[in-house]
């Protein structure tokens, strides 16, 4: 490694929301005094007890936190190596990690003041959590989906209404998550006295990368706790899947300073990184800007984004969080991909051994589970974040599969 | 307010481009707007859009139709702050060819046949940054461009571009919004040269437009902090529109209203027909007219 290794992975980002080069705030300037407010706001409340206590609630009594670490029995026989453990962050309200930032960011909207909510979701995952957050606050909320997207998740846009939230379809650009969060910015801009914009990943102007991160770390915390139990120590190996990279800042961030502990991200490599679709924007995308953050993504020479493809609507997104292209330089975390049908061998495999239908976003990092836990002897462990269910996938995995329904 | 002296040694990257350029063409404009006693009008239109001909040719129209400063947008995938009409424009762009290189080129022809009118880029960072940030400002210098507008660089970003644009003598002209506050405003302006650009409403562009009151009130506070040249954007749509923001202000930026008028000549295929250019530089006749015809106020 050519650069100087920190003495802490855990310090970041610094005043200026960089993690190394990348974050920052590079946003429109109608919105820059609106993002130093959410920052404010954000460093008020973290350090209010009755604010962490009442989020600490919330995920007690309506997500079912703490989400049981399950021994994957079958599976690790199966593999034949490493015992193989599932954070079981699907047995979430909502069907998915994304609740737990959810809830901290409503608490945090309230605590500001703001009477309306507008959030982006690719697969639906973070619409729905937003959705059920917002309906439990009595706020109105907009949601922004890509037009392809809504196509293809049809359960979960379903879900959202029925919350009450309201669906705007985005046709701009591919219609997928990178269109939906440019409308998001532009419905932000346009309605800064009122409204708090929700982000559901560690992207966006700081302090979003930040804020998810810190709220979806009680993953890897509770990981840490309920290994210690169950095993008497750390865990090998982390692995879990990067779209814009939530669910895995949220496992590993609490472990990025234990050296033994090696991190596994697994990014989509939709029909192949050496085709032009996939959503492999560390392994094949290069520094730029967009959506507020200096991170990698998928560009081409001129610094037009390009198109991310993805089986995965969750995954399918051409940039990742800044904290994941910093620690990509540095070399703390490896980020892997794993192709569409991969994940749908995973997909399959997961629900057959272990009686769990996994979301097509962990199934990439259960792809990469596969690959790693028969190199690995009997007495490591590997700890995967089995970040959501499947339900709202059996329909396109059935259309893959050549099956009617 | 100091600004770097485009008559200095490094003026010479203007090589060979026609005629050579008086030295600040913005600050010369305002100034010499100032003495005639009106505003500016400030035109934009997007590289490229619908073709790199078309686009040329109501470039090379537009000082003669009445424009005072030229705005060019760079075309970007992912343009934040701008409503359906610009997102469009910029997806007919990149599909017609456009790269950030393709627009300066376009300004190096502009520039030989006119020495006078401020040029400035309107854009994104991205493009800039993946051309590589002091090439791009040299670069843009050399081609006659005169100032920067990169909406996704607030001041606290700037260091990234600041000391490029000044190398080259670049002004780089800074968007003030209506939530940009009082504690803030110096912040924002002091890195600011050229003019002051308004964004007369919390919102994209070409969407909605900003109560007479508002602006009433908002231009006096920005003033009270800078003795740059201010310019009202965002929402000026009409010659009527147009002539007001000039009179309160020191200039009136119409984007959105041209490049709907230059959409709705294209064809079915979204191609340019013969008379694209002349109804695009009508409108900036139009335009021109009520701003020439409003005096502003001592």
């Amino acid at each position: 490694m050519s650069k100087p290794l920190p003495n802490s992975f855990r310090q970041g980002p610094d005043a200026r929301g960089r993690f190394g080069e990348f974050g920052g705030r590079f946003v429109a300037e109608t919105l820059m005094p609106l993002i130093l407010e959410v920052e404010r706001a954000y460093d008020e409340a973290k350090r209010d007890a009755a604010f962490m206590a009442e989020w600490r609630r919330l995920l007690a009594h309506y997500v079912g936190r703490p989400s049981p670490l399950w021994f994957a029995e079958r599976l690790t026989r199966h593999l034949g190596g490493a015992k193989v453990y599932f954070k079981r962050d699907e047995l979430n309200h909502t069907g998915a990690h994304k609740i737990n930032a959810v809830l901290g960011q409503i608490l945090l909207a309230k605590r500001m003041g703001k009477r309306r909510i507008i959030a982006e979701t690719g697969a639906g995952q973070h619409g729905v959590a937003t959705a059920t957050a917002c309906a439990l606050f009595d706020l109105p909320c907009t949601v922004f989906m890509g037009a392809t997207d809504v196509e293809r998740q049809q359960p979960n846009v379903f879900r959202m209404k029925l919350l009450g939230a309201e669906i705007r379809p985005v046709t701009s650009g591919a219609a997928t998550l990178k269109d939906a969060m440019n409308e998001a910015l532009r419905d932000w801009v346009a309605n800064v006295a009122d409204t708090y914009y929700c982000i559901g990943t560690v992207a966006g102007p700081h302090p979003y990368p930040m804020m998810v991160r810190d709220f979806q770390s009680v993953i890897g915390e509770e990981v840490r706790a309920q290994l210690e139990a169950a095993e008497g120590r750390l865990p090998d190996a982390l692995v879990a899947a990067i779209g814009g990279g939530s669910n895995a800042m949220g496992l590993f961030f609490p472990f990025l300073d234990d050296p033994s502990v090696r991190m596994f991200g697994v990014e989509a490599a939709g029909r192949g990184v050496e085709t032009e679709e996939h959503a492999a924007s560390l392994s094949r995308g290069r520094p730029g800007v967009l959506h507020g953050n200096r991170t990698y993504l998928l560009q081409d020479g001129d610094g037009q984004i390009r198109e991310a493809h993805s089986i995965s609507a969750g995954l399918d997104y051409p940039g990742v969080g800044p904290e994941h292209a910093w620690l990509h330089e540095l070399g703390r975390v490896e980020y892997v991909s794993a192709t569409d049908e991969e994940a749908l061998a995973a997909f399959q495999l997961c629900a057959r051994l272990e009686g769990i239908i996994p979301a097509l976003e962990p199934a990439h990092a259960l792809a990469h589970v596969v690959r790693l836990a028969p190199t690995l002897p009997e007495d490591r462990i590997i700890v995967m974040n089995l970040c959501g269910r499947g339900d709202k996938d059996i329909f396109a995995v059935a259309r893959h599969l050549g099956v009617e329904m | 307010m100091s600004r770097p002296d485009r008559g200095a040694p490094q003026a010479s990257g203007e090589r060979g481009a026609g005629p050579t350029a008086p030295a600040g063409r913005i600050a010369a404009r305002f100034a010499a707007l100032q003495r005639e006693g009106r505003g500016a009008l400030v035109t934009y239109l997007q590289a490229y859009d619908p073709d790199r001909e078309t686009s040329l040719a109501i470039l090379r129209g537009l000082p003669e139709a009445g424009a005072d400063v030229i705005e060019i947008g760079v075309p970007f995938t992912d343009p934040m702050a701008d409503g359906p009409s610009i997102q469009r424009a910029a997806l007919r762009a990149l599909k017609a060819g456009a790269t950030l290189a393709g627009v300066l080129g376009m300004v190096r022809e502009f520039r030989a046949g006119d020495a006078a009118t401020p040029v400035v880029l309107m854009g994104y960072y991205n493009p800039i940054f993946a051309y590589g940030v002091a090439r791009f400002c040299a670069d843009a210098a050399a081609a006659g461009v005169d100032g920067l507008i990169v909406v996704d660089v607030p001041p606290e970003e700037a260091d990234e571009i600041e000391p490029h644009a000044k190398a080259a003598g670049l002004d780089l002209i800074r968007l003030v919004a209506p939530t940009t506050d009082e504690a803030r405003l110096p912040r924002v302006l002091a890195a600011t040269s050229g003019f002051v650009y308004y964004v007369s409403i919390t919102g994209i562009t070409g969407t909605r437009s900003a109560t007479r009151e508002a602006l009433a009130a908002a231009i006096p506070r920005i003033r009270r902090h800078t003795g740059l040249p201010l310019a009202i954007g965002f929402g000026i749509r009409t010659p009527q529109q147009a002539a007001e923001a000039a009179r309160l202000a020191d200039g009136a930026v119409v984007g959105t209203a041209l490049v709907d008028t230059l959409a709705a000549s294209l064809d079915e295929q979204g191609r340019a027909r013969p008379d694209t250019s002349r109804q695009v530089l009508d409108q900036v006749r139009g335009l021109a007219l009520a701003v020439r015809g409003a005096r502003q106020a001592g």
